[in-house]
């Protein structure tokens, strides 16, 4: 049986890579992505304490679902206004790219 | 549910959530995302969520990522030219990324409770919708609230964002 340990390494493995996407690729999708892919690790783990405790105190435990069902609500609207934001950019500098967008202002 | 599904699943999440970030057509890295998501989910179902699972298949791997492929395509986005390489950036991400997951590694195998099996379940069933529904109509009614307000702003912020005459 696979104990608790693994899921939380799973979910480790699992940030790490989105952090090094986050932190090595240049294109602002990707960077998006990335960025889901460390909060679904987040609820990985989550509902892996959640399920260790499910025996011990079962309200406590599917606090944490509603917390996951919380993030997953808050990730999908930074995803619609972050892709806005990149449409809206696009159309001005025909580019998603971070090394070409260095100004604050234009 | 057997070691070797959570092996499997746990696998397959790994190796294609590396292809999103490894790939350079983001059209590409859209369906690793998708294919990652979908085993993230079996691994939820294995830990008897079964609600977070199919939450999960639906608003992630259904919704979000058609968004993403639905930008993608709009933009016409191709696959990147190779640039030159910064590596003093490339060098410092890959040494963070991998001191982070050496110390979730430490962390992990210092944890007392790591070791332990998970506990059976009480009943062969888990009503975990009607538990959830519950608590977000009664403990969580207000941030439940709040989410609706954040989700309409948003709404509102991306019909202003995509109707605004840019310069």
């Amino acid at each position: 049986m696979a104990t608790l340990g693994y899921y939380l390494l799973a979910s480790g493995m699992l940030f790490a890579i989105g952090f090094a996407g986050v932190m090595l690729r240049r294109n602002l999708i990707i960077i998006l992505m990335a960025l889901e892919l460390m909060l679904n690790a987040a609820n990985l783990s989550l509902v892996a304490f959640a399920r260790f405790r499910l025996q011990a105190d079962a309200a406590l435990a599917y606090q944490a679902h509603v917390f996951v069902f919380f993030i997953i609500t808050v990730a999908a609207a930074e995803v619609a206004v972050g892709l806005a934001i990149f449409v809206a950019l696009f159309r001005v500098r025909q580019t998603t790219h971070v090394e070409d967008i260095t100004s604050l202002k234009f | 549910m057997p070691s070797f599904l959570f092996w499997i699943f746990a696998l397959l999440m790994l190796v294609f959530g590396a292809g999103v970030i490894i790939n350079r057509n983001p059209v590409a890295s859209v369906l690793n995302l998708v294919v990652s998501f979908l085993a993230l989910a079996a691994l939820f179902m294995s830990l008897d969520a079964y609600f977070v699972g199919i939450i999960q298949v639906l608003v992630y791997a259904g919704a979000v990522m058609v968004l993403f492929l639905f930008i993608i395509m709009l933009l016409d986005l191709r696959a990147e030219k190779r640039r030159k390489i910064n590596w003093v950036a490339t060098v410092g991400g890959t040494v963070v990324a991998l001191a982070l997951l050496i110390q979730i590694f430490y962390v992990v195998s210092n944890l007392r409770d790591a070791r332990q099996p998970f506990p059976p379940l009480a009943r062969s069933t888990t009503d975990d919708v009607h538990n959830i529904g519950a608590l977000l109509f009664s403990a969580y009614n207000l941030p439940f609230q709040i989410i609706g307000v954040l989700v309409l702003v948003a709404t509102v912020g991306v019909v202003v964002l995509s109707k605004r005459q840019l310069p």
